[in-house]
């Protein structure tokens, strides 16, 4: 690993924005929070996942994945991020190391023409050339590479450097934080601006819940002037600079992003989620208020409070037929970060009992939140799959609710399963995705195949009678 | 027949390949009890994990031996030792196959020296069955990856020598990865026709062909028994199926002596035929009068499917050994590969595919080699949907992986069966795009005018 990503790495983890850092000693906070992984143990994406994840929503740059096969070709096209226009980033771009590349140390030159044959086929307005551990080891420069290829062809290449074995996925999101701060934020100035600009920053678009939201903002008046990086176009990240307030939506996972922003060019930031009425709710009012304090007209904040009524009566107008239906089924929440409060306010507004809320990823700030909106709050951390799998099967929940990982664990101890992670299909962001939510919640827990399933089969019963009945015949005479 | 030309660039845009470690980890995962280990970074395993759940809607107990960045720089002898002493405690499993990956292979270790020292060290290994295979990711593909698990399976758990004396009425079969666990259990029932018993190595139909176990398991739950794997010496005969499914196949055969066939694949009325009469001759048995029928029912389907396919322009994109079956399947029914494009360039399966030219490339090479030869129908697996959608063209996913469609592993396509139900659907994808004809499709009726483009209007007075 070259110095300078060493550098970096350092640099990321030690970041005054994170709560959980802030409470370590001078120490520990040296040491990152980088958990040592277990050979036999481990689970989750690298930190290359981590850094593609973050970026790769940029829909109008080619994302040009320097290594061997497998890390792109295993990974490319996975994910729902939606786009309003460009296709380009669905298009899997890989140098492809072949051995004798690697062998011959001809990775750089490989990288370099790569870059050549991207730009001449997609005349992208950026390419995104991402690290990863093979020609990490044997030492491509991949910024050296970069910076040639950007002053040669005219067109902005940004170094990705994130290898996979530099860490996890979260620190992954992190270096991706980094090269937009270093390579497109404050690139470019925009046509012009207004006092109600906004970033979101940690919005990916996933089944297209940005656009859930966005419409909220552009009906007070409020510019989304990008998004990091869903539904994304390079441009509009490169004038990010010039917006008066940054939206931070996944928790810690760009945190990095908003504190230089604020650091670099004056910008406050807040955290915020889209999930839940009161907390989207609450994130407009935030968003108004903190707006009006930077110098957006006054009435911004009564407009807020109007929209709000309106959209909150009509979400629960749209809920309403499926309160009874939902009022307290027994929820299992495993999932971290954000989700594990917003989502559990969202479902105790509408009556369901949550069984246990998963705070593995969770920050002090996202635990305190839980404590603060739970009666009695049941928090747990990792839960094996094998436990998982025996609370189910003995009816402890419902219905699951987590990410793809757990969903064979749900299913094949025959309970219901709603994936609210990132490769869910549905949008559950803003006012309409909690009605969303509501509706697929309702419509996996009343199919009939959950009875069906789980009636053993019948000549399993015991049971003494013959079970048939002869059919009645008329006799004709 | 086929000149195999490889694309020479720098580039590659939307991989057709999946890389080899993903190979062995599948054949792996078709043994029972098994954990793959794959030895690379924590990222190697979690993206194969990821793509296989997609593809078959079931958990996959892959693990990883965590590679950082010191231990590549040191060496990963104490991960590999780690994880397998972690993951034996952990998930117990009876099973474990080790499959090397591209970031290990390029710092160069010995990996199988220091397998013997660790399994020398640690007793508390002495009950799991664990095999290596090397299988770096910038080296082959898919098919390779699979061969060379399944050759180390061999090499590793089959009691060697000649052991035939009295040869069981058992079939050991090799298939290759581009068999199906729904392809798997209709050559069982084949096989079990003629009074044998089939030990198919690796069997997927046991180990992730979707099944619902009454309590929770780790590990894979059914696949080849070991205790099957071991006595492979005793059976009669070998089928192998797939061109590169020959190494494993003569490292079987070179242990036990055990005479193997091996066919290029097992889709269409002339392959299956040869292995009905393979069968019958074995068994000393007559054809029986279900597989009769069978046949019978695909010859119906080859008279009524044939009209759909005639002159139809097939663009095929796969492995080798799937894309050679496919491509004389097509063209079998009278249909015309205009494009074939293969993941990797080592295979003898590319020589004799009916086709002018193959192409070792990309999905990229693959889209523009169907739109530059006017093809019809796409045939590749799931990434090949943006292409499709693209050119406007029906797609018909076939092989690894299907992320987007439910029940891939259920889908047979070899055996009269197969072939008959394969014949079906394909017509159909044509059926449900059949145009309605329109006056513009006739303004090539009249011979062209001499001179002139334009035919004579009525003049108007």
């Amino acid at each position: 690993m070259s110095d300078a990503l060493k550098a970096k790495i350092a640099d990321v983890f030690d970041e005054p924005g994170c709560d959980k850092n802030k409470a370590k000693d001078e120490k520990a906070k040296k040491k990152g929070c980088s958990k040592p992984l277990t050979p036999g143990a481990a689970a989750g994406g690298c930190a290359f996942d981590g850094a593609k994840i973050a970026l790769q929503p940029i829909t109008d740059v080619v994302h040009l994945i320097h290594g061997p096969l497998a890390c792109e070709g295993n990974s490319w096209d996975n994910r729902n991020a939606n786009s309003s226009g460009e296709k380009t980033y669905r298009v899997s771009f890989t140098t492809d190391l072949s051995e004798l590349d690697i062998v011959m140390g001809n990775g750089e030159k490989r990288l370099y023409r790569a870059i050549r044959d991207a730009i001449e086929r997609y005349a992208p307005p950026a390419l995104f050339v991402y690290q990863t551990c093979v020609p990490a080891t044997i030492g491509d420069d991949i910024e050296g590479v970069c910076r040639h290829a950007s002053e040669r062809f005219g067109t902005p290449c940004v170094p990705v450097n994130a290898p996979g074995f530099a860490g996890s996925k979260n620190l992954g999101n992190k270096l991706a934080g980094e090269a937009l701060l270093d390579h497109v934020i404050g690139t470019r100035e925009p046509e012009f601006t207004t006092d109600c600009d906004i970033n979101i920053i940690g919005e990916y678009n996933l089944s297209g819940e940005l656009w859930q939201i966005k419409p909220l903002f552009e009906a007070l008046g409020i510019r989304v002037l990008s998004c990091m990086s869903g539904d994304g176009r390079f441009a509009e990240i490169a004038t990010a600079h010039r917006a008066r307030l940054n939206l931070m939506v996944c928790s810690t996972a760009l945190i990095n992003v908003a504190r230089k922003m604020e650091e670099r060019w004056g910008i406050p930031y807040f955290e915020c989620s889209f999930y839940g009425l009161s907390d989207m709710s609450a994130t407009l009012r935030t968003t108004a208020r903190m707006l009006v304090e930077r110098g957006a007209p006054a009435d911004l904040i009564e407009r807020t409070e109007a929209l709000i009524a309106r959209e909150e009566a009509h979400a629960w107008s749209r809920i309403a037929p499926y309160r009874d239906e939902l009022r307290g089924k027994r929820v299992m929440l495993y999932t971290g970060g954000v989700k594990s409060w917003s989502i559990v306010s969202a479902l105790q507004e509408i009556g369901m009992e949550i069984v246990y809320t998963s705070v593995r990823k969770s920050t002090e700030s996202d635990k305190d939140r839980i404590k603060a909106i739970m009666e009695d709050p049941h928090m747990v951390e990792s839960v094996p799959p094998r436990e998982m799998y025996a609370q189910l099967k003995r009816g402890d929940a419902d219905i699951l609710l987590s990410g793809g990982k757990s969903q064979f664990v749900a299913l094949k101890a025959k309970v219901p399963w709603l994936d609210i992670n990132q490769e869910r299909h549905h949008a559950f962001g803003g006012y309409d995705g909690m009605v969303t939510l509501v509706r697929e919640l309702a419509k996996s827990l009343r199919n009939p195949i959950w009875q069906d399933i789980r009636r053993p089969a019948p000549w399993e019963a015991p049971s003494a009678a013959f079970p048939f009945a002869a059919i009645e015949t008329t006799r004709k005479d | 027949m086929a000149a195999v030309r490889v694309a020479k660039k720098n580039l590659s845009i939307n991989p057709l390949k999946s890389s080899a470690p993903m190979g062995a980890s599948l054949a792996y995962l078709g043994v029972d009890g098994a954990v793959p280990l794959l030895h690379g970074s924590q990222g190697c395993t979690s993206f194969a994990l990821t793509l296989a759940v997609r593809h078959f809607k079931e958990d996959m107990p892959l693990q990883t031996t965590a590679i950082d960045e010191v231990a590549t720089v040191l060496g990963g002898a104490d991960n590999l030792e780690e994880a397998l002493i972690n993951l034996t405690k952990r998930m117990k499993p009876r099973f474990v196959g080790i499959a090397t990956t591209a970031l290990v292979e390029t710092r160069g270790e010995d990996f199988v020296a220091d397998l013997k020292n660790i399994l020398a060290r640690r007793a508390e290994l002495a009950d799991v069955k664990i095999v290596l295979a090397s299988t770096p990711d910038f080296a082959g593909a898919l098919e390779d990856g699979w061969s060379r698990a399944v050759t180390a399976m061999i090499e590793g758990l089959v009691i060697p020598g000649d052991r035939r004396g009295t040869p069981l009425r058992q079939i050991n079969v090799l298939p290759g990865v581009h068999l199906t666990a729904g392809d798997i259990e209709e050559l069982r029932e084949i096989i079990a026709a003629f009074g044998f018993t089939a030990i198919v190595l690796p069997d997927v139909s046991g180990s992730l062909d979707g099944h619902v176990n009454d309590a929770y398991s780790g590990p894979t739950s059914g696949g080849t028994r070991l205790g099957d794997i071991a006595e492979m010496g005793r059976a009669m005969h070998t089928i192998a199926i797939g061109h590169h499914m020959r190494a494993p196949a003569e490292a079987l055969q070179g242990l036990t002596g055990v005479p193997t066939t091996l066919f290029a694949g097992l889709t269409g009325l002339a392959p299956v035929d040869s292995l009905i009469t393979l069968l019958s001759h074995l068994s000393g048995q007559p054809v029986p009068a279900s597989v009769k029928r069978r046949r019978s029912q695909l010859l119906d389907v080859m008279l009524d499917g044939h009209f759909h396919f005639g002159d139809r322009r097939i663009a095929i994109a796969a492995d080798p050994d799937l894309l050679h079956t496919l491509a004389l399947f097509f063209g079998g029914m009278g249909a015309e590969v205009v494009a074939a494009v293969a993941s990797t360039g080592n295979s003898p399966a590319l020589a004799d595919i009916p086709c002018d030219e193959v192409i070792v490339g990309d999905l990229a090479d693959f889209e523009q080699a169907a739109a530059a030869n006017d093809a019809e129908l796409l045939v590749t697996h799931a990434h090949g949907r943006q292409a499709a959608e693209r050119l406007g063209l029906p797609l018909f996913r076939v092989g690894f992986p299907i992320f987007d469609r439910i029940g891939a592993q259920h889908r047979c396509t070899i055996g009269y069966r197969g072939t008959r139900d394969l014949i079906a659907e394909v017509a159909n994808l044509f059926i449900a795009v059949r145009p309605e004809k329109r006056p513009e499709d006739f303004t090539h009726v009249l011979a062209p005018m001499r001179g002139t483009d334009t035919h004579a209007t009525p003049a108007t007075r």
